[in-house]
């Protein structure tokens, strides 16, 4: 063989190893989302929705209280991490902007995201449910929270920042004081970035099992008192996944599938709000 | 002169205040953890605990050894499989995907990101452990079991709840975040310098190898480090299909134990003062490990971005 035909057989070689490459990527993603789709909606049920678990061992029951705990948690987490997010993510990009602290907050934040979560579960456990001596649905909310803080900020950062500063020099020359131009020029123009942001978050946290362990733990019992150790489905998914009967593996593959659509749903939307807003990127 | 706003002044309190949160959350973390820990810490002290391979709740003796080594071992093979994937994955779609498939394939990849935790770990408890080990454990043992040396990585019997079946859904775990980081590196090498190699008539896989991927090798390393420090954290996808054993084992075959699946299994379960300290020495060894990692892929990516501005 030529030099030049070498050349063009490592060429196709290569570049054939890149296209398996994403084939062997895309073979996981579209294994595991079948496997959750078909082993969910083969579990799947009105009773799951509204009756509470059965006994261990007893046919039928559902995930009523899992399901309610969820949401719950959840609800609570985004009412604690958003707002101090989105002020702290306020701060970097306006007040702050372009100092060292600034810079400093946001790094460590960047790194906060990808922290384990299951230490945030530890810390939770030692400030909320070891002074109280119970597991709690606060505790629980609190630990995401701590998770959404980061995300949360590091968006609104980057969002804020990519307003034009001659936008709120406009605003500015009319005699508005800085927060007036925050609130009613900047947000305004990073509305649908933030409000990404802020799904990204939740698709984050809905996912999360191992903070809720030592948190919010698990409650075999409908309650929507948060002071109260709650039910969440996916520690309820640990609890079934590992255990002996049938049934609650199916019940587990269901609030699986539930999970993930509810995930999957939030992501594409928050990405298609982004490259809708502000094109290829 | 002007006068400052007292709501505007109130304002920029309250958001610096939220944003003074997160080193607060960081310093508070430290600070829980190391006080939590310090009875082990005082018990077994630093170089002891990391070396012993002991973790017997019954004798109160703890070491880290074991966790760590599971750990380090199945973090570094979930790189050994993630990143020549993640990396062939970039390079697919910023220079051999046609146009118009370019944002759908890397949306899909980033989806396998998107996906908890907990469903890789069902998944990989109910789906692939069972096909790890009836085919995949089998086959690999007959192909290279019998070598000297890498055989005993192979040795035992094939129950799929292994070492192995978890540094496998550690690895497609992982593979997103490397690839999205390397395809954005990928993509800040300026187009005139890949055009004068083109010109030259190098083939595209020259231009890759010669050009792109020397100019975006920070951003490359800095999407490696961040994949590895994701691993090390990963809890509930692995808890399923590591088997919580508290032994160093030679083969990829055998069940092992990281700290994060110590700490799930372990936490609401210990009953002596020791052994909860412990639990929390190995949590704030995973925490400063996971720190100094991250920070250390924060430094690279900044730096490949740093160094070719668009």
């Amino acid at each position: 063989m030529s030099r030049d035909k070498i050349r063009r057989f490592e060429n196709s070689i290569a570049l054939s190893l890149c296209t398996l490459a994403t084939f062997f990527g895309l073979f996981w993603l579209i294994f595991i989302l079948g496997d959750v789709i078909v082993n969910g909606i083969g579990a799947l049920n009105l009773g799951l929705f509204v009756n509470d678990p059965a006994p261990p061992g007893v046919e039928g029951g559902g995930l009523r209280n899992a399901f309610v705990g969820h949401l719950m948690i959840t609800f609570f987490a985004t009412l604690i991490g958003v707002p101090i997010g989105l002020l702290g993510g306020t701060f970097l990009a306006e007040y702050a902007r372009g100092s060292r602290s600034a810079r400093i907050i946001s790094v460590l934040s960047d790194i906060m995201v990808s922290v384990p979560s299951i230490v945030i579960g530890t810390f939770v456990y030692v400030i909320l449910v070891k002074p109280v001596g119970h597991f709690s649905g606060w505790a629980g909310a609190v630990a995401l929270a701590f998770i959404m803080i980061p995300v949360v900020l590091r968006t609104t950062e980057d969002m804020l920042t990519l307003i034009p500063w001659s936008l709120r020099e406009a605003a500015f020359a009319l005699g508005a004081p800085y927060y007036k131009v925050i609130v009613k020029v900047v947000y305004r123009g990073a509305a649908a970035g933030i409000f990404t942001g802020v799904l990204l978050s939740i698709a984050r946290v809905v996912g999360e099992t191992a903070p809720l362990l030592f948190t919010s733990f698990n409650n075999a019992f409908f309650s929507v008192n948060m002071n109260e150790p709650v039910s969440s489905l996916t520690v309820t998914i640990f609890q079934y996944a590992m255990g002996p009967y049938e049934n609650w593996h199916a019940q587990a593959w269901a609030a699986s599938f539930i999970i993930t659509i509810v995930i999957l749903a939030l992501t594409i939307v928050g990405r298609s709000i982004i490259s809708w807003r502000y094109g290829k990127r | 002169m002007y006068k400052r706003d007292p709501i505007d002044k109130a304002f920029s309190t309250v958001t610096a205040v939220a944003s003074i949160s997160v080193p607060l959350l960081i310093i508070g973390i430290l600070y829980v953890l190391f006080s939590h820990s310090s009875l082990a810490i005082e018990r077994f002290g630093i170089i002891g605990f990391l070396v012993s391979a002991d973790w017997n709740p019954v004798r109160e003796s703890f070491g880290a050894a074991a966790s760590l080594y599971g750990t380090v071992l199945t973090t570094f093979l979930a790189l050994l499989i993630a990143i020549p994937v993640a990396l062939g994955i970039a390079i697919f779609i910023t220079e051999v995907a046609p146009n118009f498939l370019k944002r759908p394939i890397g949306a899909a990849i980033e989806l396998l990101a998107a996906i908890p935790s907990i469903i890789y770990g069902m998944w990989g408890l109910f789906t692939l452990a069972p096909i790890m080990a009836d085919y995949i454990e089998p086959t690999l043992q007959d192909a290279v079991g019998g070598l000297p040396i890498i055989g005993i990585l192979f040795e035992g019997t094939p129950m799929g709840i292994d070492i192995l079946t978890a540094s496998l859904i550690l690895s497609i775990m992982i593979i997103p975040f490397t690839a999205s980081i390397s395809r954005d590196a990928f993509n800040l090498t300026p187009a005139v310098i890949k055009e004068s190699a083109y010109g030259l008539g190098a083939t595209k896989w020259e231009v890759i190898k010669s050009v792109v991927l020397p100019y975006s090798k920070l951003g490359i390393f800095g999407g490696i480090v961040l994949s590895l420090g994701r691993a090390l954290g990963e809890t509930m996808a692995i808890a399923f299909v590591l088997g919580n054993n508290h032994q160093i084992t030679t083969s990829l075959f055998d069940a092992a134990s990281t700290i994060t699946v110590t700490l799930a299994n372990e936490f609401t379960e210990a009953d002596t003062d020791i052994y909860y300290s412990s639990l929390f020495y190995l949590a704030l060894i995973l925490f400063i490990l996971s720190f100094i990692t991250l920070a250390i892929a924060k430094y690279f990516i900044v730096r490949g971005e740093r160094n070719y501005p668009r």
